[in-house]
Protein backbone atom coordinates (compact mmCIF):
# COMPACT_ATOMS: atom_id res chain seq x y z
CA UNK A 1 0.00 0.00 0.00
CA UNK A 2 2.45 2.31 0.97
CA UNK A 3 3.98 1.27 -3.16
CA UNK A 4 0.80 3.01 -4.28
CA UNK A 5 1.36 5.98 -2.44
CA UNK A 6 4.78 6.51 -3.22
CA UNK A 7 3.77 6.36 -6.90
CA UNK A 8 0.81 8.88 -6.47
CA UNK A 9 2.75 11.21 -5.15
CA UNK A 10 5.69 10.70 -7.49
CA UNK A 11 3.01 11.03 -10.03
CA UNK A 12 1.40 14.28 -9.05
CA UNK A 13 4.88 15.96 -8.16
CA UNK A 14 6.24 15.01 -12.05
CA UNK A 15 2.96 16.82 -12.94
CA UNK A 16 3.48 19.55 -11.34
CA UNK A 17 7.30 19.65 -12.36
CA UNK A 18 5.59 19.56 -16.20
CA UNK A 19 3.62 22.18 -15.21
CA UNK A 20 5.90 24.85 -13.48
CA UNK A 21 3.53 27.65 -14.91
CA UNK A 22 0.41 26.44 -12.47
CA UNK A 23 2.75 26.32 -9.03
CA UNK A 24 4.62 30.13 -10.09
CA UNK A 25 1.17 31.33 -10.47
CA UNK A 26 -0.34 30.49 -6.98
CA UNK A 27 3.68 31.58 -5.57
CA UNK A 28 3.24 34.81 -8.09
CA UNK A 29 -0.17 35.52 -6.52
CA UNK A 30 1.05 35.19 -2.88
CA UNK A 31 3.92 37.45 -3.43
CA UNK A 32 1.22 40.00 -5.00
CA UNK A 33 -1.14 40.00 -2.58
CA UNK A 34 1.62 40.94 0.07
CA UNK A 35 3.03 43.44 -1.83
CA UNK A 36 -0.40 45.16 -2.41
CA UNK A 37 -0.63 45.54 1.57
CA UNK A 38 1.95 48.23 1.96
CA UNK A 39 0.68 50.45 -0.82
CA UNK A 40 -3.15 50.37 0.15
CA UNK A 41 -1.98 50.80 4.19
CA UNK A 42 1.59 53.11 3.57
CA UNK A 43 4.77 52.52 3.81
CA UNK A 44 4.99 53.21 7.80
CA UNK A 45 7.49 50.72 9.07
CA UNK A 46 5.83 50.71 12.85
CA UNK A 47 2.54 49.41 11.09
CA UNK A 48 3.63 47.20 8.44
CA UNK A 49 5.49 45.41 10.93
CA UNK A 50 2.74 45.16 13.17
CA UNK A 51 0.56 43.77 10.11
CA UNK A 52 2.84 41.57 8.44
CA UNK A 53 2.05 38.58 10.01
CA UNK A 54 -1.47 38.43 9.58
CA UNK A 55 -0.99 39.99 6.08
CA UNK A 56 1.26 36.93 5.14
CA UNK A 57 -0.74 34.87 7.04
CA UNK A 58 -3.99 35.81 5.32
CA UNK A 59 -2.29 35.65 1.66
CA UNK A 60 -1.29 32.34 2.42
CA UNK A 61 -4.61 31.36 3.12
CA UNK A 62 -6.11 32.74 0.28
CA UNK A 63 -3.23 31.37 -2.09
CA UNK A 64 -3.49 27.85 -0.51
CA UNK A 65 -6.92 27.93 -1.46
CA UNK A 66 -6.43 28.97 -4.86
CA UNK A 67 -4.58 25.95 -5.79
CA UNK A 68 -6.68 23.88 -3.95
CA UNK A 69 -9.27 24.38 -7.34
CA UNK A 70 -6.63 21.92 -9.41
CA UNK A 71 -6.04 19.61 -6.99
CA UNK A 72 -8.96 16.63 -8.30
CA UNK A 73 -10.25 18.74 -11.77
CA UNK A 74 -7.26 17.45 -13.99
CA UNK A 75 -7.54 13.59 -12.32
CA UNK A 76 -11.92 14.40 -12.79
CA UNK A 77 -11.79 15.30 -16.46
CA UNK A 78 -9.62 12.26 -17.72
CA UNK A 79 -11.32 9.61 -15.52
CA UNK A 80 -7.98 8.93 -13.60
CA UNK A 81 -10.01 9.70 -10.88
CA UNK A 82 -12.48 7.14 -11.66
CA UNK A 83 -10.00 4.36 -11.54
CA UNK A 84 -8.55 5.61 -8.15
CA UNK A 85 -12.33 5.09 -6.82
CA UNK A 86 -12.20 1.21 -7.88
CA UNK A 87 -9.12 0.87 -6.90
CA UNK A 88 -8.48 -2.02 -4.22
CA UNK A 89 -6.34 0.26 -2.23
CA UNK A 90 -7.94 2.41 0.28
CA UNK A 91 -9.32 5.73 -1.42
CA UNK A 92 -8.18 7.46 1.79
CA UNK A 93 -4.73 6.87 1.23
CA UNK A 94 -4.49 7.60 -2.63
CA UNK A 95 -6.16 10.93 -1.21
CA UNK A 96 -3.46 11.59 1.08
CA UNK A 97 -0.76 11.18 -1.75
CA UNK A 98 -2.34 13.28 -3.80
CA UNK A 99 -3.06 16.14 -1.28
CA UNK A 100 0.81 15.67 0.04
CA UNK A 101 2.26 15.92 -3.47
CA UNK A 102 -0.09 19.12 -3.46
CA UNK A 103 1.17 20.27 -0.75
CA UNK A 104 4.70 20.16 -1.76
CA UNK A 105 4.00 21.77 -4.83
CA UNK A 106 2.07 24.85 -3.76
CA UNK A 107 2.40 25.07 -0.43
CA UNK A 108 5.88 24.40 0.44
CA UNK A 109 6.99 27.28 -1.97
CA UNK A 110 5.01 29.63 0.42
CA UNK A 111 6.61 28.51 3.23
CA UNK A 112 10.01 29.35 1.47
CA UNK A 113 8.90 32.38 0.15
CA UNK A 114 7.63 33.64 3.22
CA UNK A 115 10.42 35.24 5.09
CA UNK A 116 11.62 37.17 2.09
CA UNK A 117 8.29 38.78 1.95
CA UNK A 118 8.33 39.59 6.01
CA UNK A 119 11.98 41.15 5.59
CA UNK A 120 9.94 43.64 3.08
CA UNK A 121 7.80 44.01 6.07
CA UNK A 122 10.79 44.80 7.54
CA UNK A 123 9.79 41.91 10.61
CA UNK A 124 12.80 41.19 12.86
CA UNK A 125 15.17 38.84 11.69
CA UNK A 126 14.78 36.45 14.71
CA UNK A 127 11.11 36.11 13.72
CA UNK A 128 11.78 35.04 10.54
CA UNK A 129 12.34 31.41 11.26
CA UNK A 130 9.14 31.37 13.08
CA UNK A 131 7.19 32.75 10.31
CA UNK A 132 8.54 29.61 8.22
CA UNK A 133 8.09 27.12 10.66
CA UNK A 134 4.58 28.00 11.49
CA UNK A 135 3.62 27.96 7.86
CA UNK A 136 5.60 24.72 7.13
CA UNK A 137 3.11 23.03 10.13
CA UNK A 138 0.07 25.12 9.30
CA UNK A 139 -0.10 25.14 5.44
CA UNK A 140 -0.64 21.48 5.19
CA UNK A 141 -3.76 21.23 7.54
CA UNK A 142 -4.79 23.98 5.29
CA UNK A 143 -4.05 21.79 2.10
CA UNK A 144 -5.87 18.73 4.07
CA UNK A 145 -9.29 20.85 4.76
CA UNK A 146 -9.09 22.74 1.46
CA UNK A 147 -8.77 19.20 0.03
CA UNK A 148 -12.66 18.36 1.81
CA UNK A 149 -13.83 21.39 -0.34
CA UNK A 150 -11.75 20.78 -3.53
CA UNK A 151 -13.58 16.70 -3.43
CA UNK A 152 -17.61 17.98 -2.56
CA UNK A 153 -16.67 21.28 -4.91
CA UNK A 154 -15.68 18.82 -8.23
CA UNK A 155 -17.69 19.92 -11.15
CA UNK A 156 -19.82 22.08 -9.94
CA UNK A 157 -20.61 25.59 -11.45
CA UNK A 158 -18.78 28.57 -9.37
CA UNK A 159 -16.32 26.03 -7.97
CA UNK A 160 -13.75 28.98 -7.19
CA UNK A 161 -15.89 31.02 -5.29
CA UNK A 162 -18.09 28.55 -3.73
CA UNK A 163 -14.75 26.83 -1.96
CA UNK A 164 -13.71 29.62 -1.08
CA UNK A 165 -17.19 30.04 0.84
CA UNK A 166 -17.24 26.16 2.37
CA UNK A 167 -13.12 26.48 2.63
CA UNK A 168 -12.05 30.22 4.45
CA UNK A 169 -14.19 29.30 7.64
CA UNK A 170 -12.98 26.18 8.46
CA UNK A 171 -9.25 27.97 8.44
CA UNK A 172 -10.00 30.02 10.72
CA UNK A 173 -8.30 28.10 13.66
CA UNK A 174 -5.44 27.63 11.49
CA UNK A 175 -4.89 31.29 10.48
CA UNK A 176 -5.43 32.06 14.53
CA UNK A 177 -3.22 30.46 15.99
CA UNK A 178 -0.21 30.24 13.07
CA UNK A 179 -0.41 34.44 13.00
CA UNK A 180 -0.60 34.06 16.91
CA UNK A 181 2.64 32.20 16.94
CA UNK A 182 4.37 35.31 15.87
CA UNK A 183 2.55 37.91 17.77
CA UNK A 184 3.64 35.61 20.67
CA UNK A 185 7.09 35.63 19.75
CA UNK A 186 6.84 39.00 19.09
CA UNK A 187 6.09 39.96 22.64
CA UNK A 188 8.75 37.66 23.50
CA UNK A 189 6.56 34.98 24.82
CA UNK A 190 7.46 31.68 23.45
CA UNK A 191 6.25 30.45 21.06
CA UNK A 192 5.90 27.02 21.33
CA UNK A 193 2.23 26.89 22.62
CA UNK A 194 1.06 27.57 19.07
CA UNK A 195 3.26 25.39 17.46
CA UNK A 196 2.38 22.89 19.48
CA UNK A 197 -1.44 23.85 18.86
CA UNK A 198 -1.10 23.46 15.13
CA UNK A 199 0.70 20.51 15.13
CA UNK A 200 -2.08 19.41 17.11
CA UNK A 201 -4.04 20.16 14.84
CA UNK A 202 -1.97 18.43 11.82
CA UNK A 203 -2.29 15.10 13.28
CA UNK A 204 -5.83 15.73 13.95
CA UNK A 205 -5.99 16.66 10.16
CA UNK A 206 -3.90 13.90 8.79
CA UNK A 207 -5.98 11.10 10.78
CA UNK A 208 -8.67 12.14 9.63
CA UNK A 209 -9.63 14.36 6.75
CA UNK A 210 -8.38 11.63 4.19
CA UNK A 211 -11.51 9.60 5.13
CA UNK A 212 -13.71 12.92 4.95
CA UNK A 213 -12.18 13.83 1.45
CA UNK A 214 -12.69 10.14 0.22
CA UNK A 215 -16.10 9.97 1.11
CA UNK A 216 -16.92 13.29 -0.45
CA UNK A 217 -15.40 12.43 -3.94
CA UNK A 218 -17.51 9.42 -3.70
CA UNK A 219 -20.39 11.31 -3.44
CA UNK A 220 -19.08 14.05 -5.84
CA UNK A 221 -18.34 11.29 -8.42
CA UNK A 222 -21.47 9.17 -8.56
CA UNK B 1 -35.44 -7.86 3.99
CA UNK B 2 -37.15 -7.32 6.99
CA UNK B 3 -38.21 -3.33 7.69
CA UNK B 4 -36.44 -1.57 10.52
CA UNK B 5 -38.80 -0.40 13.04
CA UNK B 6 -38.97 1.20 16.10
CA UNK B 7 -42.34 0.31 18.03
CA UNK B 8 -43.64 3.04 20.97
CA UNK B 9 -46.78 2.79 22.14
CA UNK B 10 -48.16 0.81 18.64
CA UNK B 11 -46.89 3.61 16.36
CA UNK B 12 -44.02 1.98 14.18
CA UNK B 13 -41.91 5.10 14.11
CA UNK B 14 -40.14 4.06 11.05
CA UNK B 15 -42.25 4.68 8.85
CA UNK B 16 -42.52 8.39 9.41
CA UNK B 17 -38.88 7.87 7.91
CA UNK B 18 -40.46 8.15 4.71
CA UNK B 19 -41.46 11.02 3.07
CA UNK B 20 -44.80 9.79 2.10
CA UNK B 21 -45.86 9.01 5.61
CA UNK B 22 -44.29 11.96 6.95
CA UNK B 23 -45.69 14.45 4.76
CA UNK B 24 -49.72 14.45 6.26
CA UNK B 25 -48.30 14.11 9.99
CA UNK B 26 -46.02 17.39 9.38
CA UNK B 27 -48.69 19.13 8.03
CA UNK B 28 -51.47 18.21 11.02
CA UNK B 29 -48.32 19.25 13.44
CA UNK B 30 -47.41 22.77 12.04
CA UNK B 31 -50.40 24.54 13.00
CA UNK B 32 -50.02 23.04 16.66
CA UNK B 33 -46.28 24.49 16.73
CA UNK B 34 -47.20 27.57 14.88
CA UNK B 35 -50.03 28.54 17.22
CA UNK B 36 -47.76 27.53 20.42
CA UNK B 37 -45.12 30.06 19.12
CA UNK B 38 -46.84 32.53 18.76
CA UNK B 39 -49.05 32.15 22.07
CA UNK B 40 -45.31 31.77 23.67
CA UNK B 41 -43.82 34.92 21.29
CA UNK B 42 -46.48 36.85 22.81
CA UNK B 43 -46.44 36.18 26.61
CA UNK B 44 -42.53 36.02 26.62
CA UNK B 45 -42.79 39.94 24.84
CA UNK B 46 -45.21 40.91 27.09
CA UNK B 47 -42.96 39.50 30.20
CA UNK B 48 -40.24 40.91 28.98
CA UNK B 49 -41.28 44.66 28.07
CA UNK B 50 -44.33 45.09 30.78
CA UNK B 51 -43.59 42.69 33.69
CA UNK B 52 -39.59 42.59 34.14
CA UNK B 53 -37.84 45.17 35.93
CA UNK B 54 -35.54 48.03 34.52
CA UNK B 55 -32.12 46.81 34.50
CA UNK B 56 -30.20 49.33 36.94
CA UNK B 57 -26.74 49.46 35.03
CA UNK B 58 -28.31 49.58 31.62
CA UNK B 59 -31.73 50.70 31.50
CA UNK B 60 -34.20 49.61 29.43
CA UNK B 61 -31.77 48.69 26.64
CA UNK B 62 -31.01 45.44 28.03
CA UNK B 63 -34.47 44.36 27.03
CA UNK B 64 -33.21 43.26 23.55
CA UNK B 65 -31.73 40.33 25.23
CA UNK B 66 -35.56 38.56 25.41
CA UNK B 67 -34.89 37.80 21.39
CA UNK B 68 -31.25 38.13 21.30
CA UNK B 69 -30.23 35.55 23.50
CA UNK B 70 -33.56 32.84 22.19
CA UNK B 71 -31.96 33.93 18.77
CA UNK B 72 -28.53 32.96 20.11
CA UNK B 73 -29.29 29.19 21.55
CA UNK B 74 -31.20 28.17 18.60
CA UNK B 75 -28.74 29.18 15.99
CA UNK B 76 -26.28 27.11 17.35
CA UNK B 77 -28.31 24.26 18.56
CA UNK B 78 -30.14 24.31 15.10
CA UNK B 79 -26.73 23.76 13.85
CA UNK B 80 -26.24 20.53 15.59
CA UNK B 81 -29.97 19.65 14.70
CA UNK B 82 -29.06 19.86 11.29
CA UNK B 83 -25.43 18.35 11.42
CA UNK B 84 -27.39 15.45 13.38
CA UNK B 85 -30.11 15.07 10.70
CA UNK B 86 -27.22 15.28 7.89
CA UNK B 87 -25.08 12.29 9.85
CA UNK B 88 -28.46 10.41 10.11
CA UNK B 89 -28.97 10.78 6.21
CA UNK B 90 -25.38 9.91 5.02
CA UNK B 91 -25.34 6.58 7.48
CA UNK B 92 -28.93 4.91 7.18
CA UNK B 93 -29.37 6.93 3.03
CA UNK B 94 -32.71 7.72 4.30
CA UNK B 95 -34.29 10.97 1.94
CA UNK B 96 -36.22 12.10 4.08
CA UNK B 97 -33.37 12.86 6.80
CA UNK B 98 -31.12 14.97 3.98
CA UNK B 99 -34.75 17.29 3.24
CA UNK B 100 -34.67 17.79 7.45
CA UNK B 101 -31.02 19.39 6.98
CA UNK B 102 -32.20 21.13 4.11
CA UNK B 103 -35.07 22.86 5.86
CA UNK B 104 -33.10 23.46 8.68
CA UNK B 105 -30.62 25.51 7.17
CA UNK B 106 -32.22 28.84 6.68
CA UNK B 107 -34.16 28.81 9.78
CA UNK B 108 -30.93 28.58 11.41
CA UNK B 109 -29.53 30.79 9.68
CA UNK B 110 -31.93 33.32 9.94
CA UNK B 111 -31.45 33.18 13.90
CA UNK B 112 -27.32 33.37 13.75
CA UNK B 113 -28.30 36.90 11.50
CA UNK B 114 -31.01 37.83 13.95
CA UNK B 115 -28.53 37.01 16.88
CA UNK B 116 -25.92 39.36 15.60
CA UNK B 117 -28.00 42.33 14.69
CA UNK B 118 -30.15 42.24 18.02
CA UNK B 119 -26.23 41.87 19.53
CA UNK B 120 -25.38 45.15 17.16
CA UNK B 121 -27.76 47.37 18.63
CA UNK B 122 -27.31 45.63 21.85
CA UNK B 123 -23.96 46.75 21.99
CA UNK B 124 -24.28 49.88 20.71
CA UNK B 125 -25.40 51.24 24.09
CA UNK B 126 -24.03 49.60 26.19
CA UNK B 127 -20.18 49.08 24.61
CA UNK B 128 -20.63 51.93 22.89
CA UNK B 129 -19.74 50.60 19.35
CA UNK B 130 -21.96 48.06 16.89
CA UNK B 131 -19.77 45.61 16.53
CA UNK B 132 -16.60 44.43 19.26
CA UNK B 133 -14.18 41.54 18.45
CA UNK B 134 -15.70 39.60 21.17
CA UNK B 135 -15.05 35.86 20.94
CA UNK B 136 -18.64 35.38 21.08
CA UNK B 137 -19.45 37.79 18.08
CA UNK B 138 -16.88 36.41 16.21
CA UNK B 139 -17.72 32.76 16.72
CA UNK B 140 -21.56 33.11 15.93
CA UNK B 141 -20.01 35.32 13.00
CA UNK B 142 -18.19 32.55 11.49
CA UNK B 143 -20.96 29.87 12.02
CA UNK B 144 -23.44 32.46 9.58
CA UNK B 145 -20.44 31.91 7.11
CA UNK B 146 -21.04 28.01 8.12
CA UNK B 147 -24.60 27.90 7.58
CA UNK B 148 -23.78 30.61 4.23
CA UNK B 149 -22.03 27.83 2.83
CA UNK B 150 -24.15 24.59 3.07
CA UNK B 151 -26.70 26.63 1.71
CA UNK B 152 -25.00 27.53 -0.75
CA UNK B 153 -23.17 23.92 -1.78
CA UNK B 154 -26.50 22.65 -1.47
CA UNK B 155 -27.80 25.36 -4.04
CA UNK B 156 -24.83 24.69 -7.00
CA UNK B 157 -25.91 21.04 -6.83
CA UNK B 158 -28.76 20.26 -8.92
CA UNK B 159 -28.84 16.54 -8.00
CA UNK B 160 -31.25 16.43 -4.96
CA UNK B 161 -28.98 13.47 -3.37
CA UNK B 162 -26.17 14.40 -3.96
CA UNK B 163 -26.55 17.85 -2.53
CA UNK B 164 -27.95 15.78 0.64
CA UNK B 165 -24.41 13.80 0.80
CA UNK B 166 -21.98 16.75 -0.23
CA UNK B 167 -24.12 18.89 2.19
CA UNK B 168 -23.88 16.68 4.97
CA UNK B 169 -20.44 15.96 4.55
CA UNK B 170 -20.09 19.39 4.91
CA UNK B 171 -22.03 20.10 7.95
CA UNK B 172 -20.55 17.18 9.53
CA UNK B 173 -17.16 18.71 9.32
CA UNK B 174 -18.31 21.60 10.23
CA UNK B 175 -19.24 20.90 13.73
CA UNK B 176 -16.11 19.34 14.07
CA UNK B 177 -14.99 22.41 13.42
CA UNK B 178 -17.42 24.33 15.46
CA UNK B 179 -15.19 23.63 19.52
CA UNK B 180 -12.26 24.10 17.42
CA UNK B 181 -13.13 27.53 16.08
CA UNK B 182 -14.79 28.73 19.37
CA UNK B 183 -11.88 28.17 21.71
CA UNK B 184 -9.22 29.52 19.18
CA UNK B 185 -11.30 32.60 18.94
CA UNK B 186 -11.91 32.48 22.28
CA UNK B 187 -8.08 32.59 22.98
CA UNK B 188 -7.37 35.28 20.23
CA UNK B 189 -9.52 37.68 21.69
CA UNK B 190 -8.19 36.97 25.03
CA UNK B 191 -4.23 36.88 23.58
CA UNK B 192 -5.16 40.37 21.22
CA UNK B 193 -7.28 42.81 23.46
CA UNK B 194 -7.99 41.56 26.80
CA UNK B 195 -11.24 40.93 28.19
CA UNK B 196 -12.63 44.25 28.04
CA UNK B 197 -15.31 43.33 27.23
CA UNK B 198 -17.23 40.42 28.98
CA UNK B 199 -21.13 39.01 27.82
CA UNK B 200 -20.66 36.28 31.25
CA UNK B 201 -20.55 38.71 33.98
CA UNK B 202 -23.63 40.22 33.80
CA UNK B 203 -25.23 40.66 37.26
CA UNK B 204 -27.98 37.69 38.71
CA UNK B 205 -30.96 37.93 37.06
CA UNK B 206 -34.35 38.83 38.17
CA UNK B 207 -36.90 36.20 38.18
CA UNK B 208 -38.97 37.65 35.52
CA UNK B 209 -36.28 38.43 33.44
CA UNK B 210 -35.49 34.97 33.12
CA UNK B 211 -39.03 33.68 33.09
CA UNK B 212 -39.43 36.30 29.42
CA UNK B 213 -36.28 34.84 28.43
CA UNK B 214 -36.97 31.17 28.82
CA UNK B 215 -40.37 31.73 27.03
CA UNK B 216 -39.17 33.25 24.17
CA UNK B 217 -36.74 30.66 24.15
CA UNK B 218 -39.39 28.55 23.72
CA UNK B 219 -41.15 30.04 21.02
CA UNK B 220 -38.31 30.28 18.84
CA UNK B 221 -38.02 26.83 19.37
CA UNK B 222 -41.94 26.58 18.23
CA UNK B 223 -41.32 28.66 15.49
CA UNK B 224 -38.44 26.53 13.85
CA UNK B 225 -40.26 23.53 14.54
CA UNK B 226 -43.10 24.88 12.36
CA UNK B 227 -40.93 26.60 9.79
CA UNK B 228 -38.85 23.99 8.97
CA UNK B 229 -41.67 21.62 9.40
CA UNK B 230 -43.06 23.76 6.61
CA UNK B 231 -39.98 23.78 4.51
CA UNK B 232 -39.00 19.56 5.21
CA UNK B 233 -42.75 19.73 3.24
CA UNK B 234 -42.13 22.34 0.35
CA UNK B 235 -39.42 20.21 -0.32
CA UNK B 236 -41.10 17.06 -0.54
CA UNK B 237 -43.05 18.44 -2.99
CA UNK B 238 -40.93 19.55 -4.75
CA UNK B 239 -38.89 16.30 -4.89
CA UNK B 240 -41.74 13.93 -5.41
CA UNK B 241 -43.77 15.78 -7.64
CA UNK B 242 -44.02 12.99 -9.88
CA UNK B 243 -44.41 10.38 -7.18
CA UNK B 244 -47.47 8.13 -7.82
CA UNK B 245 -48.56 8.75 -3.92
CA UNK B 246 -48.15 11.94 -4.02
CA UNK B 247 -50.33 12.44 -7.18
CA UNK B 248 -53.13 10.78 -5.31
CA UNK B 249 -52.86 12.61 -2.36
CA UNK B 250 -52.84 15.63 -4.40
CA UNK B 251 -56.47 13.95 -5.63
CA UNK B 252 -57.83 13.15 -2.35
CA UNK B 253 -56.88 16.57 -0.18
CA UNK B 254 -57.08 20.14 -1.18
CA UNK B 255 -53.35 21.32 -0.78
Amino acid sequence: MLAVLRTVIHRDLLLALRRRADVATVLLFFVIVVSLFPLGIGPEPNLLRAIAPGVIWVAALLSCMLALARLFAADFADGTLEQMLVSPTPLGLIVAGKVAAHWLASGLPLVLIAPVLAIQFDLDQSLLGVLALSLLIGTPVLSLIGAIGAALTLGLRGGGVLLALLVLPLYVPVLIIGAGALDAAAAGQSAQPHFLLLAALLVLAAAFTPWAIAASLRISSE
Amino acid sequence: MSQPTLVIGNINWFRYASPQAFYPLAGAMIPWFAWAAALLCVAGLYVGFFVAPTDHQQGESYRIIFIHVAAAWMSMFIYLVMAFWAGVGLVFNTRLSGMMATALAPTGALFTFIALWTGALWGKPTWGAWWVWDARLTSELILLFLYFGFMALQAAIDEPRRADRAGAVLALVGVVNIPIIYYSVKWWNTLHQGASVNLTSAPTMAATMLVGMLLMALAAWMYSIAASLHRVRSIILERERSADWLVKYRNTVEL
